[in-house]
């Protein structure tokens, strides 16, 4: 069985390796009654581990992913199932999902890597200049050559170019942007600066419910104590002032709530946060004394009509100098979303406002353990910043790729509302940025009683169920957290638009059938 | 204008002085910082910056400080980005901004950066990597058809074949198969199971990770981490980091850094006292050190593991730069094999290999894998799930691994190419290791083992009491003077034997063997000047 907590890791590991364990086991008893040897345990075992580490759970790759890579196994050998393919619309892979990559990126990428190709006719100018601009800031014009820590000083400048263009002016220093391997790293370093105290001296992180698992993850690796605020369903997941207030409030009695984070536009729940709503935000934080950490990774995916995407910094700067000059901030973006979606190349970075220049110091020292992030996830980063311009010979090619992927997106988030809210029992907010559809389901009460007679979450139950009978992989929404007594799943809305069709239409056959089984 | 390092308030390196860990330096590269009036305000204490603060009519403190930033953080140190390597960055800028130095470049000794020195890549791995991340190229006639062959495997083992997409966590399959069957290769026969293989992003990646599973445990239940001393600082900056208890077993520097069982054995012993030892760490070829352990002595430190429960890592990634020719490599599981079924199914052992070092030295792909065998079914569980938080390590530092274990075979059209070009690097480097250490014997007062492997060469260097005590007084490790002064007086970036660690009393530097033979050579001559004059000044030498 296939539950949401320790046990189903256990279980997990147990099947994969059951025999080698076993026989290990038989080898060392077989020893010991020889007396030949001395009964040698293993050094590493659950008992022994890191206890922090046995509390990460990370729903998004979690057991029921794992489940559905098996299934794709038994699939490739042959085996029957009442599907053809699993569809693993549990996670943000743009590429994996059929996506095409940018060419433009692509192109100024096998330059940096095999500089051969800056002699071929065949790549245009402005990739070319691009690439000769990323290698020259490389030592020994390599993209072989670790960075300095902090990441390549030209990618940086473009960076905080790119932001105060973004922004409208406001100024952005080089110096305070770091490149990171993803927008997890960036999210894992800062979290790690700020996790100090004991008992009820404890760090304390705000995070949204239901929240993106990174952090919940991190913050139980850390060992730093989870401040849940909820999200507003009801006002397409808004995020509300008095939760905030609420839920700190509560936090004080047991730790030292010290950090607020903010995921916009939001994961799992696709929702963007008003202009207002992130001004009253950062008001609270100046008032509680809040570090602020802004998820903006989604900043380019914003479908919705009257919505608009506004940076942390943004609004910060515009409240003036009493909050900008006070405010901690630290805002991260990646290569892994908006229209590229370059997961692999692991590229970000991270924007940091405000922090105490000492500090600073430490978190440099603290990267240059890690030595470097990736220098083709930094060269990656440094297109996304410093894409093409009107006039440059790729400059047309690249808005239609880049437009035909975002108004594929805004058209998906469309059709995955219209559908899913035509089947009786699922509801869903509008889709109004980001990649996913967080819908809410209702289940059975028969359905519920037997999942927790398994030990399950009933929405785990219920996603198990549907990849088994269906092949779809989504994530139940308890790996993300939500109220009590509600449950739902998240799926993203990124397969093409005839296979997410197909995909939502089994869904709605799947959900009417669980509902009739267990009703 | 460049400060001089020693006006920076707190510039100390090793233990000394507490007053690097209560006041963090600006020498970080924060030149804006030092330069601001308001961070004078550092010299204050706590109390005094809060009212400070609102005189200046502000009500907000800040929320992360030096008093409230994570301790663990605090205790980090890390000599090879260290503040020597920041002060030479500091000294680059100032040059290319037209300043007068009496040199007129820096030279960054202090990291195995190879690339950076100006060693050109290996073709076929950089074809490889250009197919996989342009597909279009496949049409192109000037890629060779063995190196597109290998692209094409890749792209097929990626999501919607796109070095675009996340892999899974441990890495992408067919590159983990690909690794299984390198080892199995290299270890003549003993088997690998693909599945005990995880790519990771740089060995680092890898080696914090086996840590983070091992630590646990308060006071004298903490787990303790033997490493060698001197080491490369990732294993204490890891250790730090994570609050685990550092267990130094030192090497014999008149042995040519050997690793003697019975130091071993003592640093165990009285590490008892107070931790949990459950881990020893063993770098092979040594770094910074350049030895390479032999078979015997690998046995014997298996065998200690095995007698006193330690789970075992062994850093491998110099396995390919071995120069001596009476030293070969051999793999800790290979050696492990040959003692026998009760070590091999019992002993935990973690290796580390990486794109950065070798021959190809990849460093800015941050490539690498771990094998790890008789872990804990359960606990390999939480591996994955752990290496699952941050998604997966870089899909193009995957495939430079898998080129680099799945290199062009004999019956292959890049073959020549990629041999000509790999002999001539580890040929040039085992030329460089040479030329270092003759040199160094060469200068009075300084002693160099021989490099018999690795990329470093790290000989002790005799400091005038004079020096040492003028080194005090400035509140700084007289290698770390050292260092500083041969950087400011001849454009040398070497990194302090104390960022290593080394027996009390002595004292060392590390420089990598990695510049081009004609820059080396100037390189080791300036040395040479620098310290006769350095023990002129301090008169040692008459």
């Amino acid at each position: 069985s296939w539950s949401w907590d320790r046990t189903s890791w256990q279980t997990y590991a147990t099947n994969l390796s059951a025999f080698p364990a076993a026989q290990s086991e038989h080898l060392q008893q077989k020893m010991s009654e020889n007396g030949a040897l001395p009964l040698r345990g293993k050094v590493l075992t659950l008992d022994t581990m890191n206890a922090n580490v046995k509390k990460v759970d990370y729903a998004v790759r979690g057991p029921i992913v794992q489940r559905a890579v098996q299934i794709e196994k038994e699939l490739k050998e042959g085996v029957k199932k009442p599907f053809e393919e699993v569809i693993k619309a549990n996670i943000g892979d743009a590429h994996a999902m059929g996506q095409r990559p940018i060419t433009f990126f692509r192109q100024v990428m096998a330059l940096c890597t095999y500089p051969q190709l800056l002699d071929d006719n065949k790549f245009p100018e402005d990739a070319k200049n691009r690439a000769r601009r990323i290698l020259q800031s490389c030592g020994g014009n390599s993209i072989g050559a670790y960075t300095t820590s902090q990441g390549i000083d030209c990618v940086r400048h473009d960076v905080a170019n790119y932001i105060q263009r973004r922004d409208g002016g406001i100024p952005s220093d080089p110096d305070n942007i770091y490149l990171t391997t993803g927008a997890s790293d960036g999210i894992v370093t800062i979290l790690k600066l700020l996790t100090t105290g004991e008992g009820r001296t404890r760090t304390g992180v705000m995070i949204s419910i239901p929240q993106y698992p990174l952090y919940s993850a991190s913050i139980a690796e850390l060992g730093a104590v989870q401040i849940n605020y909820y999200l507003n369903e009801e006002k397409c997941w808004s995020l509300d002032i008095s939760e905030l207030q609420r839920s700190l409030q509560a936090a004080r009695e047991h730790c030292n709530p010290c950090v607020l984070c903010i995921i916009n536009p939001g994961n799992p729940t696709g929702q963007v946060q008003s202009r207002q709503c992130i001004e009253d935000v950062i008001r609270f934080a100046a008032k509680e004394n809040l570090f602020l950490m802004a998820d903006e990774v989604y900043q380019d995916n914003v479908y919705a009509e009257g919505c608009a995407f506004h940076s942390f910094k943004k609004v910060l700067f515009e409240m003036g100098p009493e909050y900008s000059s006070k405010v901690e901030l630290a805002s991260f973006h990646s290569t892994s979303k908006c229209y590229m979606g370059e997961c692999g190349f692991r590229g970000g970075y991270m924007e940091v406002m405000n922090m105490d220049p000492e500090v600073k110091a430490q978190l440099t020292k603290l990267v240059s353990v890690r030595l470097c992030p990736p220098a083709p996830g930094q060269a990656l980063m440094d297109l996304v910043v410093n894409s093409p311009q009107p006039g440059e010979p790729s400059y047309q090619t690249f808005m239609k790729e880049r437009t035909a992927v975002l108004s594929a997106l805004a058209e998906k988030a469309k059709l995955t509302e219209e559908i899913l809210n035509t089947v009786p029992g699922i509801s869903c907010n509008p889709v109004q940025g980001a990649m996913y559809s967080f819908p809410r389901i209702t289940l059975p009460e028969r359905s519920i009683n037997e999942a927790k007679a398994k030990g399950q979450a009933p929405d785990m139950f219920y996603c198990m169920k549907l990849l088994e009978e269906t092949g779809i992989c989504l994530v139940p929404g308890s790996g993300f957290g939500q109220r009590e007594g509600t449950y739902h799943f998240r799926m993203t809305i990124l397969p093409p638009t005839d296979k997410l069709k197909i995909m939502l239409n089994k869904l709605k056959e799947f959900h009417q059938k669980f509902t009739q089984q267990y009703s | 204008r460049v400060l001089p390092i020693f006006e920076y308030p707190g510039v100390t390196c090793g233990d000394a002085l507490p007053r690097w860990r209560r006041s963090a330096p600006p020498i970080l590269g924060f030149k804006n910082a030092l330069l601001n009036p308001t961070s004078d305000m550092r010299f204050l204490t706590a109390e005094a910056k809060v009212s400070a603060g609102r005189l200046n009519g502000k009500m907000r403190e800040k929320t992360l400080t030096m008093d409230t930033l994570n301790p663990q953080v605090k205790a980090v140190e890390y000599a090879v980005r260290g503040p020597i390597v920041i002060k030479a960055g500091e000294i680059e800028k100032y040059l290319e901004e037209g300043g007068t130095k009496p040199f007129s470049e820096v030279i960054k000794a202090n990291i195995g950066d190879a690339h950076a020195m100006g060693q050109q890549p290996i073709t076929f791995l950089r074809q490889v990597v250009a197919l996989c991340t342009f597909p279009e190229l496949m049409d192109s006639p000037s890629f060779p058809e063995d190196a597109k062959w290998r692209a094409r495997r890749i792209l097929q083992g990626c999501g919607g074949h796109s070095l675009g997409s996340y892999s899974a966590s441990p890495g992408v399959e067919c590159i983990r198969k690909d690794i299984a069957a390198y080892i199995e290769q290299r270890d003549e026969g003993v088997p690998s199971d693909w599945e005990n293989i995880y790519l990771t992003t740089g060995a680092s990646d890898g080696i914090m990770t086996i840590l983070r599973l091992l630590v646990s445990g308060k006071d004298s239940s903490r787990t303790g981490v033997m490493i060698p001393i001197p080491q490369y600082p990732l294993y204490s900056a890891a250790i730090s980091e994570m609050d685990a208890v550092q267990v130094n077993y030192y090497l014999d520097e008149d042995n040519c850094w050997a690793l003697d069982i019975n130091e071993l054995y003592r640093a165990y012993q009285a590490a008892k006292l107070h931790c949990q030892p459950k881990v020893i760490c063993i770098i092979n070829p040594g770094n910074p050190t350049g030895q390479v352990q032999s078979k015997k002595c690998i046995e014997e430190v298996l065998h200690f593991a095995y007698e006193e429960n330690l789970f075992v890592m062994s850093d491998e990634v110099y396995q390919d730069n071995v120069y001596t020719p009476d030293c070969q490599f051999h793999s800790f599981k290979k050696v492990l094999y040959e003692m026998g079924p009760e070590y091999f199914n019992s002993v935990e052992l973690a290796s580390f290999h990486s794109t950065s070092k070798g021959y190809t030295g990849e460093c800015g792909f941050r490539g690498g894998y771990m094998e790890v065998i008789n872990m804990d079914p359960e606990v390999k569980a939480q591996l994955v799930k752990l290496l699952s938080v941050r998604l997966c390590p870089p899909l193009a530092g995957q495939a430079a691994m898998d080129v680099i274990v799945n290199p062009p075979q004999p019956d292959e059209h890049s073959y020549k190419q990629f041999h000509q070009e790999k002999s001539s690097v580890l040929g040039a480097l085992a030329d460089k290791a040479k030329l270092t250490e003759q040199i160094l014997n060469a200068v009075p007062g300084i002693k160099c083992n021989p490099v018999q492997g690795a990329m470093y060469a790290f000989p002790r260097i005799f400091i005038p009491p004079k020096a040492v005590e003028e080194a005090k007084a400035l509140g700084m490790q007289p290698d770390m003077f050292y260092c500083l002064r041969l950087l400011e007086e001849t454009g040398i970036c070497v990194v302090p034997g104390s960022g290593f660690g080394q027996k009390d009393g002595t004292y060392h530097f590390r420089m990598t063997i990695l510049p081009s033979i004609e820059k080396l050579k100037v390189l080791l001559g300036k040395v040479r000047d620098f310290h006769i004059s350095f023990l002129k000044e301090y008169s040692a030498l008459e």
